[in-house]
């Protein structure tokens, strides 16, 4: 089993704050655009370094996306801020009408995607993200697993040329990818090499899936664990590779199994190589009040839920 | 410059462009397109100043925007005898494989177009910041946009219209059309807008109005007042009374040619009271 080292919690939308200080002096034609949420999105250092590149657009989240899309005409590579409920399903048709179907360049930055914002409760809690944004023509969607790869991901979209869909969360989390790893957009990343079954995981659920990959090697499960920050473009070649070799796959992920990463692999796996699925990921439910790790048991999204996953597809094989 | 006798034939000329394309097809929006011909006549051949050819960031010109995507008919052959595409290819709106979309698009890369409009109330919020990439570009040219006065019921204008006053969006001059009637029937019977032009006033433009948006001197006058009034710290609102179907003496003084092609018959008559000038294409 290979070992990974959490070098510190933090949280995956402080690297993404991280990342926009570093495009702040390194890109000029970068602007931020927030709306009314720029202490949640860790975007200050930007602000105080480059106030003439930032929007406040109040609470007005519709008008954000109008105005990014604007903003790209004349060069200007616009990210939004604001969380994931509000920069998807409260703005679809902006999103889908001035910015995919009009192919404008602007990065939808989303945090607190996911029942890992906690207390605030279902109102806030987006669990149908990935599905909007995935379903739209030419739209990037990337689910980065924590603070390094977070702000690797933020540096990699803008030197890409489209629209993108960018999640990351609230709470503080293991940290443990390299810091000099280089984000390619599209390219899964392979964990752990294993022999018995795939985990494909994304987001908070990528930490999640190396420790249940751990337990399962204690009870003789050769686990290969895959890390997809990419849902769309995903990375068919590299699942495929895997569930040949393994011969089943949980995926799991912070979001609904319906719309979510596990559909997008079902469909590789339909087409090109049928093989059983289980997926870690909500019920098709909303969520509710309470801590991230409490929420993360109860909706059984956490390194126990891929376990018992496992070990039910292991069974169909 | 062309004269006013020149414009006022490309008027007529459009006129009749837009009802042959609706009438081709029979499907789009002659309503709007003929109430505002005038303004688009005026737009891209007497007020914005545009570079040859067209490129998407549009750095160095005059940009312009379309909110109310429906009335496409009288962008498409504005832009078309402007030069941004042949002239011919009006004869493929709407049909399969054109460039020339229903509503319009940049998605199949139909010079002149910026942006994708259709579905309503967008159109400010995209010309706000192509307005504030000029601002940070040092680009000291405008930004023009034109919204239909049923439009301004979607609530994204008037986040707009308070963002644009807020951030002194100077470099903007946005046009309603207040023609007092959509789909269903006048503004002030579906939902009233009331006094469109104190509303932009409260939320702090500056405002000047248009009284007849169907007399070509008074448009050009009026647009060039409005572009006198920028770059003094407002947005520019111009609310510009025009006729839904003018022109078209049976198309006029009703909602309901908004969104309808004509007969043969009545296009024969459209076109009859609007005689060729500059050749059909």
């Amino acid at each position: 089993m290979t070992k990974y080292t959490d070098q510190g919690k933090q949280d995956t939308r402080s690297g993404f704050g991280a990342g926009m200080t570093e495009l702040g002096r390194t890109n000029p034609n970068v602007v931020a655009l927030c709306a009314d949420l720029v202490g949640s999105l860790k975007i200050q250092t930007f602000i105080d370094e480059n106030p003439e590149r930032f929007f406040q657009v109040g609470i007005a989240e519709a008008n954000m996306m109008g105005i990014a899309a604007g903003l790209t005409i004349g060069g200007k590579i616009p990210f939004t801020g604001t969380f994931a409920n509000f920069s998807t399903g409260r703005v679809y048709d902006q999103i889908r009408q001035s910015i995919a179907y009009s192919d404008k360049n602007v990065k939808i930055c989303a945090s607190h995607a996911g029942i890992t914002l906690g207390e605030d409760g279902a109102t806030h809690q987006i669990l149908e993200d990935i599905g909007l944004m995935k379903m739209l023509p030419g739209m990037t969607v990337i689910n980065p697993c924590d603070f390094n790869q977070t702000k690797a991901a933020t540096l990699a979209i803008a030197e890409h040329h489209g629209p993108v869909y960018l999640r990351f969360g609230r709470p503080k989390v293991a940290n443990f990818t390299p810091v000099d790893q280089k984000f390619e957009i599209g390219k899964a990343l392979m964990l752990n090499e294993g022999t018995d079954v795939t985990i494909i995981a994304t987001g908070h659920l990528v930490w999640q899936a190396l420790i249940a990959a751990e337990n399962l090697e204690n009870q003789g499960i050769s686990a290969e664990v895959i890390n997809i920050h990419t849902i769309k473009p995903l990375d068919d070649a590299a699942i495929l590779a895997s569930v040949k070799k393994t011969g089943c796959v949980v995926t799991a992920e912070e979001h609904n199994y319906l719309g979510g990463l596990g559909e997008s692999v079902s469909r590789v796996l339909a087409v090109n190589h049928p093989a059983p699925q289980e997926f870690v990921a909500t019920q098709d439910t909303f969520g509710e009040s309470g801590t991230p790790d409490q929420l993360m048991e109860k909706y059984g999204l956490n390194n126990k839920a891929i376990e018992a996953a496992v070990l039910r597809v292991l069974k169909r094989k | 410059m062309p004269n006013t006798q020149e414009l006022q034939d490309l008027v007529t000329q459009v006129r009749r462009d837009i009802l042959r394309m609706v009438h081709k097809v029979n499907s789009g929006h002659p309503g709007g397109s003929l109430g505002c011909t005038e303004y688009f006549v005026a737009l891209y051949n007497e007020i914005m100043e545009l570079k040859e050819g067209f490129d998407m960031d549009g750095i160095g010109e005059d940009v312009f925007f379309l909110s109310n995507g429906h009335i496409s008919p009288v962008y498409y052959s504005v832009l078309a005898r402007r030069g941004y595409f042949p002239i011919d290819e009006l004869n493929t709106f709407r049909l399969i494989d054109s460039r020339l979309q229903g509503h319009p698009t940049t998605h199949e890369g139909l010079p002149g177009v910026r942006i994708a409009s259709g579905s309503l109330g967008q159109g400010m919020s995209v010309a706000i910041g192509a307005a504030q990439a000029k601002k940070l570009n040092g680009d000291k040219h405008l930004v023009f946009s034109l919204h239909g006065d049923g439009e301004l019921q979607e609530g994204q204008n008037w986040e707009a219209i308070m963002y644009a006053a807020g951030n002194k969006v100077d470099n903007l001059i946005a046009t309603v059309d207040r023609n007092g009637q959509q789909i269903d029937g006048g503004t002030e019977d579906v939902l009233p807008l009331g006094d469109v032009a104190e509303k932009f006033r409260v939320f702090g433009w500056d405002v000047l109005e248009i009284g007849n948006g169907n007399d070509l001197e008074q448009v050009i006058a009026g647009l060039k007042e409005a572009k006198s009034r920028t770059g003094k710290g407002k947005p520019v609102c111009v609310v510009m009374t025009t006729e839904m179907g003018n022109g078209v003496d049976f198309m006029m003084h009703t909602h309901a040619w908004h969104g309808k092609a004509p007969s043969d018959e009545q296009l024969e008559t459209a076109l009859a009271q609007n005689p060729e000038t500059l050749g059909d294409y």
